[in-house]
């Protein structure tokens, strides 16, 4: 086939138009964050007196956070999904959460007594908190990399890392909701492991379904 | 043209297109060609490779630009988003061929393609992937552009209906272009 004629056949086949990114984006994610809000709610349920319990410093923070994460990485993956566009300030932005998590846990330490970190760290529900995360996770990775499908990502394992880290800190910011276990230490150790392993499961699924 | 003018036009015409100007989008691709040759032809040396697949490294990019074109930000410069899906595909065929090399593609726009014909080609990657199209798919592909009829005369010609004429089209090129990730595993 001449290049000419591939040329006819692209022309006419621009009729029909496709979706504008965003909007392609936003249909795919939302339905993915409300089935993971709607299982939480159905499965595991709001923590007893959460709002009576927002004074205490440890539980806002681990829910600000989380809900930071998720916007930053909801904007990685908008970026990422674009050819030629950098990605570079995103993710020192994105630097902000660990920064902002390594700062809580050192006033962790100096509030509380050495005698009670590791009841701290390893709280009450740390398997449950790795199975959970995971769980409340998995439709919005879905969601996120049938998103990132409609888009053209040119590194497509970086890109799936993307959608996990975002689909990670949805089902994080969820899990916060219901999770006992506000201290910074827990978060960092739990959390970040939990969230780790939804990356990690990105990367592999975008590596292989994000090609194009 | 200087090459940000020349990318001016190319983004005035890719809105056009996206408007549903189909001519100022069929000039765009006819303009962006030989620029695209050119440009797989330098890759295809610097790599140390022949420069007779040049011309379905071409193919293979237009068919990306096509069926991506919504990831292009109309607000934003087409340039970096061109060149961009121009490295990709040339890194995917390299990758495919064995090579991997890191590719500097900075003066797309500027690439002189001037005495850059297109080569007579028997049989290119892309025939091959049509040959493995369904028959309904390669049929309008096929009307459409080797025989050069639009989707209303393949509608008449193929007894089919506008709308599956067009829906058979773009599935078709969508599978040509997975076709070519395919190869590669």
């Amino acid at each position: 086939m001449k290049t000419g004629d591939l040329i006819r056949a692209l022309a006419a086949d621009s009729e029909v138009r496709p979706m504008p990114l965003g909007r392609a984006l936003a249909l795919a994610l939302i339905p993915g964050v409300a089935i993971a809000l709607g299982l939480h709610l159905a499965i595991l349920g709001l923590r007893p007196h959460l709002l009576t319990l927002l004074g205490e410093p440890r539980l806002p923070f681990k829910l600000c956070l989380t809900f930071l994460l998720a916007a930053l990485s909801c904007a990685l993956v908008a970026r990422i999904a674009r050819p030629g566009v950098s990605i570079r300030r995103m993710t020192f932005l994105l630097a902000i959460v660990p920064a902002l998590l390594a700062a809580a846990i050192l006033a962790e330490l100096l509030a509380v007594p050495a005698a009670e970190w590791g009841q701290r760290l390893v709280g009450t529900n740390a398997i449950f908190c790795l199975k959970t995360i995971p769980f409340l996770a998995a439709a919005p990775l879905v969601a996120a990399l049938l998103a990132l499908r409609q888009g053209a990502p040119e590194h497509p394992a970086l890109a799936g890392a993307a959608a996990g880290l975002f689909a990670g800190a949805i089902g994080a910011h969820l899990y916060a909701t219901h999770c006992p276990d506000d201290s910074p230490l827990f978060v960092a150790a739990w959390y970040t492991l939990a969230i780790t392993f939804v990356v990690g499961t990105g990367a592999l699924a975008g590596s292989r379904c994000l090609r194009w | 043209m200087r090459g940000d003018e020349r990318e001016k036009e190319w983004a005035l015409l890719m809105r056009a297109g996206n408007a549903g100007d189909t001519d100022s989008y069929r000039r765009l691709l006819v303009q962006l060609t030989p620029v695209l040759r050119a440009v797989a032809r330098r890759g295809l040396a610097s790599a140390g490779m022949a420069d007779t697949d040049a011309e379905d490294v071409v193919q293979e990019t237009l068919l990306a630009i096509h069926l991506k074109r919504q990831s292009w930000d109309e607000a934003a410069p087409i340039g970096p988003w061109l060149r961009a899906i121009a490295r990709h595909k040339m890194i995917d065929t390299l990758r495919r061929r064995g090579r991997r090399i890191d590719l500097p593609l900075d003066d797309f726009a500027e690439v002189l393609a001037g005495g850059e014909s297109e080569p007579n080609m028997l049989v290119g990657d892309v025939d091959r992937h049509l040959e493995c199209l369904p028959a309904g798919q390669r049929n309008v592909v096929r009307a459409v552009a080797v025989d050069g009829a639009s989707t209303g005369e393949a509608a008449a010609r193929l007894s089919m209906t506008n709308g599956a004429v067009r829906v058979a089209l773009h599935r078709g090129l969508a599978t040509l272009a997975a076709k070519f990730n395919m190869e590669e595993t």
